[in-house]
């Protein structure tokens, strides 16, 4: 579980160093600048940060989709059970995704196919990964519908994705991303697109399946309770750099990054009362810096930090190591007030 | 809540299959449907005809120019006092089978280039839109006038003729479908579960991409039909087979004289051309969802 020490048991997933660039028309920019971070087998980790802080590139990266032929990996490993995907070929990725390690997306109304109805979508995969015959692939489509609790699942498995509701779509989607269960879950945004009570199901079916199947997820989102919920581990992601990262419960309770504290501060029901010291509400002043001035050898977030110094504008904070492997990118993490 | 609702909510029974849609929206467009309908006998002509009016259509049965209805001939007899009829109903068969078959052709081609130039997009797009470019800016019309002058009037040549200058709005569309479709969320998903370029190419994008060329392949059949006519009116046919443009192109000097020689073929691809434009024109309203929400 420790980042920092090479003593633990060989992570699931080990990013190292990872570096992902994107050609824009303003140049090269580093929309992932050097994470790292590790994943045990069965372990739960969120990516957290506001939009265009590159969670979503990071989850992209790990499955070798980055877009083309813009994005790139520049530097740094991907090594899922010790073979580093950063590497590996075209061939070989494709026998990973939605085999080893599957994805489910943001938006579950478009992210299925509508020509297909929702059994031959979940039947493609099993026959892909797994050389069933349709027969058999058929059948098991059944048997992962029900277990993402889709009700008759027999009569469902021949409709189309038009005639499920968004929540459903998003099950359905589950279904075909632990078809082959898969080592990793990467769920991006899994739920922004839905009613928050449809949310509430899906992270529930995503624990309740997480512990019957044993696959470690990665959970991408800017929704702090879902974190809460969710993950044991977090990593606090800011202009395509790693703030923060550490166990759920120390970095909530005690940031070490003012982003991080921000972003907490943002959300209402994190704090269990709200004391005199917080009477509201607050929010982080000004916006995720324009992708061109990603890379600046400085803190990128000291314009919008209230504590940033001259030191935050001239050089780019390392990583300070505390207790349990919580980490922070800020020169002044030691003392940063609870 | 609609997580937990059982199968048969009305919601559900209002959900129907797009294509279940589009078939309802073309029925109600009545000057589709009566074009279908032209169409299908025209078609139905085009296969029994021959056989239920057993002719040879080169055979001088009497004299030339015997007006329609005279002497037992129905559409009368044309410079050759050959049996007018029987060369409509032939050459129905000539003429739409290389209406299809062009269309068929561009079709493959248009798809086959416009589909790699959507999807890999770089290098490979630049330069398959600029052979597109390339065919597109010659004179259609010269082109194949000159390949079938070159390598003979024969009915493969002469449809391979058509179809190598009209692929090119066919690749447009697919391209600009595949471009649009690749980013689709449902595409990325696609690709995270394995999926090779392929499957994308052939199973994911492309059913989703054909609404739109199927109506340009529709409209493509009717100015097949019309590219033949104008090259059998030049002279530019096969001799040895009878198709509507080679009959006006040989009676066209009696234009004056016997103009229901021209006229009868002439009208026939008139009626066929529109009955395919109208058909294309209703699968387009059917099939296009932005037309659908007016």
């Amino acid at each position: 579980m420790n980042t920092h020490s090479g003593t633990s048991a060989p992570a699931l997933l080990s990013v190292k160093n990872l570096r992902v660039e994107i050609k824009t028309r303003d140049g090269v920019v580093p929309v992932i600048d050097d994470l790292s971070f590790d994943l045990p087998e069965g372990g739960n980790i969120s990516f957290v940060g506001e939009s265009g802080c590159g969670k979503s590139m990071t989850a992209l990266a790990l499955m070798g989709l980055l877009p083309q032929p813009a994005g790139r990996i520049a530097a740094g490993n991907i090594l899922f059970d010790g073979e580093d995907l950063a590497r590996a070929t075209d061939a070989r990725l494709r026998e990973i995704r939605g085999n080893d390690i599957s994805m489910i997306f943001q938006e579950p109304m478009t992210s299925l196919n509508p020509v297909y109805t929702i059994g031959e979508q979940i039947a493609e995969v099993l026959r892909r990964h797994q050389g069933k015959s349709r027969k058999e692939a058929h059948a098991r489509a059944i048997e992962l519908l029900d277990s993402v609790h889709i009700p008759s699942p027999q009569l469902r498995v021949d409709d189309y994705p038009h005639q499920l509701s968004g929540g459903q779509r998003q099950r359905v989607m589950i279904a075909i991303a632990l078809a082959c269960k898969p080592r990793i879950l990467i769920a991006d945004e899994p739920t922004t697109a839905l009613d928050v009570t449809v949310q509430a199901q899906i992270f529930d079916l995503l624990t309740e399946l997480r512990e019957v199947t044993g696959t470690a997820i990665i959970l991408i989102t800017h929704d702090m309770g879902a974190v809460a919920q969710m993950s044991e581990r977090m990593v606090v992601m800011y202009a395509g750099r790693k703030a923060e990262e550490g166990r759920v419960r120390d970095v909530i309770q005690q940031p070490r990054h003012p982003y991080t504290k921000g972003l907490i501060s943002a959300v209402p029901h994190l704090l269990d009362t709200i004391t005199d010291d917080r009477p509201e509400l607050l929010e982080i002043p000004g916006i995720v810096p324009p992708l061109t001035e990603f890379g600046r050898p400085n803190c990128l977030f000291a314009s919008r930090c209230d504590s940033a110094t001259e030191k935050c504008q001239a050089a780019r904070p390392g990583e300070i190591a505390f207790d349990n492997g919580h980490s922070s990118a800020c020169f002044y993490a030691d003392e940063m007030q609870p | 809540m609609n997580e937990s609702v059982p199968v048969n909510t009305s919601d559900n029974i209002r959900a129907r299959h797009p294509m279940a849609e589009a078939f309802e929206m073309f029925m109600g467009n009545y000057a589709a449907v009566a074009a279908l309908i032209v169409l299908i006998l025209i078609i139905l002509a085009a296969i029994f005809g021959p056989m239920l009016y057993p002719t040879d259509p080169f055979e001088m049965v009497w004299a030339p120019f015997s007006p329609p209805g005279a002497e037992g001939f129905l559409l009368g007899t044309d410079y050759l006092g050959r049996d007018m009829l029987a060369g409509l109903l032939t050459g129905a068969r000539v003429s739409l089978a290389i209406g299809l078959a062009a269309a068929f052709m561009s079709v493959f081609i248009g798809i086959t280039i416009g589909a790699l130039a959507g999807f890999y997009r770089g290098w490979i797009e630049e330069i398959l839109m600029r052979i597109t470019e390339f065919f597109q800016v010659l004179p259609t019309l010269l082109f194949s006038m000159v390949i079938v002058a070159l390598f003979g009037a024969s009915l493969p040549i002469i449809t391979f003729a058509i179809g190598i200058v009209s692929w090119t709005a066919v690749a447009r569309i697919t391209r600009s479908e595949f471009m649009r479709i690749r980013e689709l969320e449902y595409v990325t998903a696609s690709r995270s579960t394995g999926a090779s370029n392929a499957k994308l190419i052939f199973s994911v994008i492309l059913p989703n991409a054909l609404p739109p060329i199927i109506v340009q392949a529709a409209l493509m059949v009717g100015s097949a039909i019309l590219f033949e006519a104008g090259l059998s009116f030049l002279g530019l046919s096969d001799p040895n087979v009878v198709s509507w443009g080679q009959i006006i192109g040989s009676n066209r000097q009696y234009i004056l004289d016997a103009s229901f020689t021209v006229t009868i073929p002439g009208v026939a691809i008139f009626v066929t051309v529109l009955a395919i434009s109208l058909v294309g024109d209703g699968l387009n309203d059917a099939l296009n969802p932005r037309l659908r929400r007016r």
